[in-house]
């Protein structure tokens, strides 16, 4: 570690694995209340544990890019960070708002408050009292992290990070617009859900992305600065119009169809940019990082964000296919797969790279942490096909056949029971690679024959350092 | 002349990587647009030829002159910088642009023309194209006339180089739209 306010990082990575193992155990839950709908229905409703489930999600995202902002700014401006005070202030509002969120959500309390009470708009539920701790926040955020990259070096990486965490920041005020008519009110919120996860979020995946690339390759930044470019680039051009792509069916006028999968289609450009940059990346690299697990994660990220944000988000998005299959269960295959590829595997990713060096350790439990990452992906790659089926079934009983939304439900069992299996290996994943992280134990993987081979004989050969 | 790539024996293109990733972009906008009028044309032939001859084809016909020829100037604005004259590159520059003006104000009046006759989006499946598609076109003209004045102040050869890239790309699109459009039976 080479500036001591990096450290901050590992405060809010902690906090986000916590709510990391809360929202998957969470969903844990709701799968198994798919299998069995009566479970804990008067304590704990399903539409209290979902709004659990996606929420825990995207707080511990932020928490994580956050986390992420404040371990790669210093390294990248050469600078420590503004101040460390603001820093952990700024957590502390955030995990206070959180446990606000839970208890008024989980209890109901307030009902109908202004301001204490949840405002019922799917997502964006947050009391008005939690919405404002989050702006103030987020400004603190902001302000720490530009007053530092002001003072510093400016790279291509932290101007696009910046422009996605300004981004996600100044989005989040639709938040607080909550027309009466309901098409606008779903025309605006879109504004909060679309525009981060197809548009801001992307930039900050490809900047933190490119970073690990830059340290784990050690590919010429000249290098990585085109890709990051070019990917930023088709990233907003298709990502902005793209949100048209929810405006189908909620009355908005009928040229949103076309253009919503015109440019939705697009939207898989910057994903498969981001595979090919991974990849073109380590086989250019000359680096023989010791942090295979990293290295893994930043992998597997790039291409299970492109099969699950791209190829399953472009299955469903031309609204000829989605006039059949919109709300159904292809939409969860996606967002599942979509959300752990891209924004799950990434943060997880940068904890894996950043923890040995804020511990100051050589990476550690690398084998445990690689078994967790097959078995997170291996289960929820597995959840999205079952999820794929259940839904191409639902879509032809319910949408096409015309029956009932339970008869059919009630068909399409089977497939609930095996996604609950793949949910199962998922969280054993999950904390798995929590204790991997937390409680250090065996250093460094021993270098094998070839590479071995290559230390003894090949006088350019960089080794693993 | 200057030492930026030029499309010549080497092979390189004119202008920065990023302006071709937008021209490649809005390409691909503009053929799937294209082509999803076409795949909605073979549902309702006759709808689409009725609804077709309610466009003024001899003003689009005009703006396809309009638009060439402001292409044409562009280029010659790009020549004139490359020679070292920022004069007259800023002049072909202004002529050029003043043409793209002259593209809009024939398109307003045809947007008049159908608002007067009450046809708007949703009056047919083919203005909904209609108005999608020239208006997307119309939005780029106006960002290229701006581009085209930013360059005439930043006037050095890459800049102008890769606003005259933008350019062509606009006139593709416009000689692209016409047939489809407007012509196409």
């Amino acid at each position: 570690m080479k500036y001591q306010t990096q450290r901050i990082a590992q405060v809010y990575f902690t906090v986000a694995l916590a709510l990391f193992a809360i929202q998957v155990i969470g969903g844990l839950l709701a799968g198994w209340i798919y299998v069995a709908p009566n479970t804990l229905s008067e304590l704990l409703p399903f539409n209290i544990v979902r709004m659990l489930h996606t929420n825990s999600l995207v707080v511990w995202l932020i928490l994580g890019f956050m986390g992420a902002a404040y371990f790669l700014i210093p390294e990248e401006a050469e600078r420590e960070i503004h101040s460390p005070m603001l820093a952990y202030i700024q957590l502390a509002i955030l995990v206070l708002g959180t446990l606000g969120v839970v208890v008024t959500y989980v209890f109901n309390l307030f009902e109908g408050n202004w301001l204490l009470g949840k405002e019922g708009r799917e997502f964006l539920e947050q009391p008005l009292w939690v919405k404002v701790g989050i702006v103030v926040a987020a400004l603190i955020f902001l302000y720490n992290v530009t007053m530092t990259v002001l003072k510093g070096r400016k790279t291509a990486i932290t101007n696009v990070l910046l422009l996605g965490l300004w981004g996600l920041a100044l989005l989040f005020l639709f938040a607080f617009y909550n027309p009466h008519n309901l098409g606008l009110d779903k025309m605006y919120w879109w504004y909060v859900v679309h525009l981060w996860v197809e548009g801001v979020w992307e930039l900050i995946m490809a900047s933190i992305l490119a970073y690990l690339m830059l340290k784990l390759t050690g590919v010429d930044r000249e290098v990585v600065e085109k890709w990051l470019y070019v990917i930023v680039a088709t990233a907003l051009f298709s990502g902005i119009l793209g949100t048209g792509h929810h405006y189908y069916w909620i009355g908005t006028p009928g040229y949103w169809q076309w253009i919503g999968s015109i440019f939705s289609s697009l939207e898989v450009i910057p994903f498969f940019g981001m595979m090919a940059f991974a990849f073109v990346m380590v086989w250019k690299g000359r680096r023989d990082h010791p942090n295979k697990a990293a290295l893994l994660w930043s992998l597997g990220c790039a291409t299970l964000a492109f099969f699950g944000a791209g190829v399953w988000g472009f299955l469903h998005t031309l609204h000829g296919v989605n006039y059949y299959t919109h709300g159904t269960q292809i939409t969860a295959a996606h967002g599942h797969l979509a959300f752990f590829g891209a924004y799950v595997c990434l943060n997880l990713a940068i904890f894996t790279y950043a923890f040995p060096i804020l511990k100051n350790r050589d990476p550690y439990n690398q084998v445990l942490n690689m078994a967790s990452f097959w078995l997170m992906a291996g289960g929820m790659t597995f959840m999205t096909f079952v999820l794929t089926f259940a839904g191409t079934v639902q879509t032809h009983l319910q949408r096409v056949m015309g029956e009932g939304y339970m008869d059919t439900q009630d068909q399409i069992e089977v497939f609930y029971l095996m996604r609950f299996g793949a949910g199962l290996a998922v969280v054993i994943g999950a904390l798995l690679f929590i204790y991997a992280i937390f409680v250090p134990r065996r250093e460094v993987i021993e270098p094998g024959p070839v590479e071995r081979e290559r230390i003894e004989h090949d006088p350019d050969h960089v080794a693993a350092e | 002349m200057s030492d930026t790539a030029r499309a010549d024996a080497s092979g390189t293109l004119p202008g920065d990587l990023m302006i071709w990733v937008l021209i490649v972009s809005e390409l691909l906008v503009f053929g799937a647009a294209l082509g999803g009028f076409m795949a909605v044309r073979t549902t309702d032939a006759a709808g689409f030829a009725a609804a077709q001859d309610h466009l003024d084809r001899t003003a689009g016909a005009l703006n396809t002159i309009v638009l060439l020829t402001s292409g044409l100037f562009a280029a010659l604005a790009l020549r004139a910088c490359e020679v070292g004259s920022r004069g007259r590159a800023r002049l072909w520059l202004g002529a050029a642009a003043a043409l793209g003006l002259v593209f809009l104000w024939v398109k307003g009046l045809e947007y008049a023309a159908k608002a007067a006759q009450g046809i708007g989006t949703e009056t047919h499946p083919f203005f909904t194209f209609y108005y999608l598609v020239t208006g997307f076109h119309a939005a780029h003209v106006v960002a290229g006339i701006v581009i085209l004045g930013l360059v005439s102040w930043r006037d050095n050869v890459a800049n102008i180089e890769n606003a005259t890239a933008f350019w062509h790309m606009v006139d593709l699109v416009w000689v692209l739209i016409f047939p489809v459009i407007y012509l196409l039976r």
